[in-house]
């Protein structure tokens, strides 16, 4: 493993310092022309975390917009099947919108209000984020602008036509090979060029500081929610968690409040693809190395030119040659577990949980329940195993109908 | 090695000298091939430049429009990477050692490289500059302290977002010039009216010392002239870059037109003479 090795610190939940750095990660490596804006917008983000109207106006949207509290389910038969460990699913896929996502979107929609923009752009890979964008967008009339590879428009068409249902326009992108990193740097392309008016919601923890700093609180309710519904289902806190990995935000937005937490171990999936030896994958930590790219220093898949190689995962919301910086972090401090987990293993997952729990996963948790059903059957019975379920699977049918050669 | 110190410097007084501005011209190294990307250096100070900028291609280059992307997926789909780039300049310096070569681009394939290896191998080559875009001030110190150790000003850029708070920012640590990036955008698409560009200039110089080169849209002499008229030198581009893609697409797609090289060099002449009448 490409560690260099970092003491352990006092605290895993006190980074990222002032100027947004994980250790060596983070930081705020963008354009001039965007730097006055980015402090901007981490101003706006510290004195908005520091105003008691804004977090109770998030918690009422969250509340009865949103849907939270989601669920924390106890998965029955899916843990009689693996035999092992009780599996438990944090069901973020029951929000709005279906995913994890609107829990950050709707938190950087009131934060671009404050901030009086009136255009909003992001980047999306699986869709779930656009459709998170151009939600809010939608709920407060203001104009959106979604960034979508041409790879992922085609196969998450049901997203393309959520977001244009909701008002959105969305740009294909046509360069690299067209994914969330061609989709990105179009949407740095167009904020550089809209500075005045433009708000850059992103949708993973990862990018210039303050977001991925941002992102994490936004999402980290996830944790908040899951520590205090296991003290009411079990009495005790869970044994281990488990999320997947694009950019890293619903990881994080589990993990967070549990870093302190010694006895609770974390597994973080990312995505293998095709198996990471056929270089095809998008396991940034297993085989990349630290590097810069979309305003931050993180582990990149790159060549020995420092070149960006390009990722694949069946699934488009891992499909990221990248990862947010603090997870980069908490990988070389040996917090976090980071396992990779290929399509076909997804795919399985994907029916197994569909057939079993009457759930359809989206193919980004797929990969989280996948190792769920590798780790499970090695503990015991009284392990409590929480799996973040961050997205629903409608959007992906045609995709698996397609990878099991079923004709819709 | 026998790195003369100062080209930037030197080159700067002596157009201060001349009463003109100078042309910076930019072409990504190894576009649309090694030798041919040469065969252009080459011919560049003969044609009018006065200062060469090399871009380091880049998979992602995110502050560049489509036709610098373009040409850095040219580069490297003919197998440039940052030892050729290199060896490119060594190679035009045995037959120039006076014309500033600045090399433009990413951070990432300089970190991968190695900072202090990087900066040790670019002097020695004869490089005298760097101008990296995602690099701001706040992160830019572990490569601007080997880079100057190593006899290279890293250049820093200002942009119509840098208002007088931000700008004493920029301009600590900055050495060879500054780089005024006329538009808020990315490459080769809005073009700045001189007007605007005068402002900035003023508003440049309460706050440094340094010439100001400015560029970003600058796309034809006429456009180049009237920057002249205001900046220490004139950067262009995409529009020379586009010359490039011109001629590739003219022909069957893999080789080059016969043209190519003689075209470049006649619009960078046209760019040169725009810029040294301007103030006459
Ligand atoms: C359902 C779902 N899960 C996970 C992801 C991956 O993103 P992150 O790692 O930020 O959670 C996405 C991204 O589109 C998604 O739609």
């Amino acid at each position: 493993m490409t560690t260099s090795p970092i003491e352990k610190p006092n605290s895993f939940k006190a980074l990222p310092d002032s100027d947004g750095h994980f250790g060596i990660y983070g930081g705020r490596y963008v354009a001039e022309t965007l730097m006055p804006l980015i402090l901007s917008v981490e101003k706006a983000y510290d004195e908005a975390q520091a105003d008691p109207a804004f977090q109770a106006e998030l918690d009422d949207y969250l509340k009865h917009y949103v849907g939270r509290p989601s669920p924390l389910y106890h998965a029955r038969r899916l843990s009689e099947h693996l035999g092992g460990a009780k599996i438990y699913f944090k069901r973020d896929e029951l929000n709005h919108t279906g995913a994890h996502k609107i829990n950050n979107t709707m938190g950087q929609i009131l934060l671009a209000r404050r901030m009086g923009k009136e255009r909003i752009i992001a980047e999306t890979g699986a869709g779930q984020h656009g459709v998170a964008t151009a939600t809010v967008c939608a709920l407060f009339g203001m104009k959106c602008v979604v960034y979508m590879g041409e790879t992922d428009i085609a196969r998450q068409a049901p997203n393309v036509f959520r977001m244009k249902l909701l008002g959105a326009e969305v740009i294909p992108v046509t360069s690299g090979s067209g994914t969330l990193k061609d989709a990105m740097n179009e949407a740095l392309r167009d904020w550089v060029s809209n500075v005045d008016d433009t708000y850059y919601i992103i949708g993973t923890a990862a990018g210039p500081h303050p977001y991925p700093a941002m992102v994490r609180n936004f999402q980290k309710i996830i944790g908040e929610e899951v520590r205090q519904q296991m003290m009411e289902a079990e009495g005790r806190l869970p044994d281990s968690l488990i999320a997947c990995i694009g950019g890293g935000s619903n990881a994080i937005g589990l993990f967070y409040d549990f870093l302190d937490d010694e006895d609770v171990a974390i597994y973080a999936v990312e995505a293998a693809g095709k198996g990471i030896e056929t270089g095809e994958h998008a396991a940034s930590l297993s085989a990349g190395a630290p590097g810069v790219l979309h305003g931050n220093r993180t582990y990149l898949l790159q060549d020995d030119d420092g070149q960006i190689t390009e990722a694949h995962s069946i699934s488009a919301g891992l499909d990221y040659p990248g990862i947010g910086p603090e997870h980069s972090w908490l990988h070389d401090s040996g917090r976090v577990n980071y396992v990779p987990i290929t399509d076909d293993e997804a795919l399985e997952a994907f029916q197994l949980c569909t057939q079993l729990e009457g759930i359809i996963p989206a193919l980004e948790p797929s990969h989280a329940l996948a190792h769920v059903g590798k780790l499970a059957p090695t503990l015991p019975e009284d392990h409590l195993l929480v799996m973040n379920m961050c997205g629903r699977g409608d959007k992906d049918v045609f995709t698996v109908a397609e990878a099991l050669g079923v004709t819709l | 090695m026998s790195r003369k110190q100062g080209r930037l410097k030197a080159r700067f007084e002596q157009l201060a000298a001349e009463g003109r501005a100078g042309l910076v011209t930019f072409l990504t190294a190894g576009d649309p091939d090694r030798e041919m990307s040469s065969a252009i250096i080459e011919g560049l100070p003969e044609a009018g430049a006065d200062i060469i900028e090399l871009g380091m291609p880049f998979t992602d280059p995110m502050a560049d429009g489509p036709a610098i992307q373009a040409s850095s997926i040219r580069a490297l789909n003919a197998g440039q990477d940052m030892k050729a780039t290199l060896a490119m300049v060594k190679s035009f310096r045995e037959k120039d050692d006076d014309t500033p070569i600045v090399l433009m681009g990413y951070y990432n394939p300089i970190y991968i490289y190695g900072v202090d290896r990087f900066s040790e191998d670019a002097a020695n080559a004869g490089v005298d500059g760097l101008i990296i875009v995602d690099i701001p001030p706040e992160e830019d110190a572990e490569l601007r302290e080997p880079a100057n150790k190593a006899g290279i000003d890293l250049v820093r850029l200002t942009t119509p977002t840098s208002d007088e708070q931000r700008l004493p920012a920029l301009m600590e640590g900055a050495s060879g010039f500054i780089y005024y990036v006329s538009i808020a955008g990315v490459t080769g698409t809005k073009s700045a009216a001189s007007s605007n560009v005068a402002d900035a200039i003023t508003r440049i110089q309460k706050f440094s010392d340094l010439p100001i080169a400015v560029g970003f849209g600058i796309k034809t002499p006429e456009q180049a002239a009237e920057i002249a008229k205001v900046a220490d030198a004139a950067v262009v581009g995409s529009a020379i870059v586009q010359v490039i893609a011109d001629n590739v697409a003219n022909s069957d797609g893999i080789k080059d037109s016969p043209d190519l090289l003689k075209s470049v060099l006649k619009f960078v002449s046209e760019l040169a003479q725009g810029v040294r009448t301007a103030r006459s």
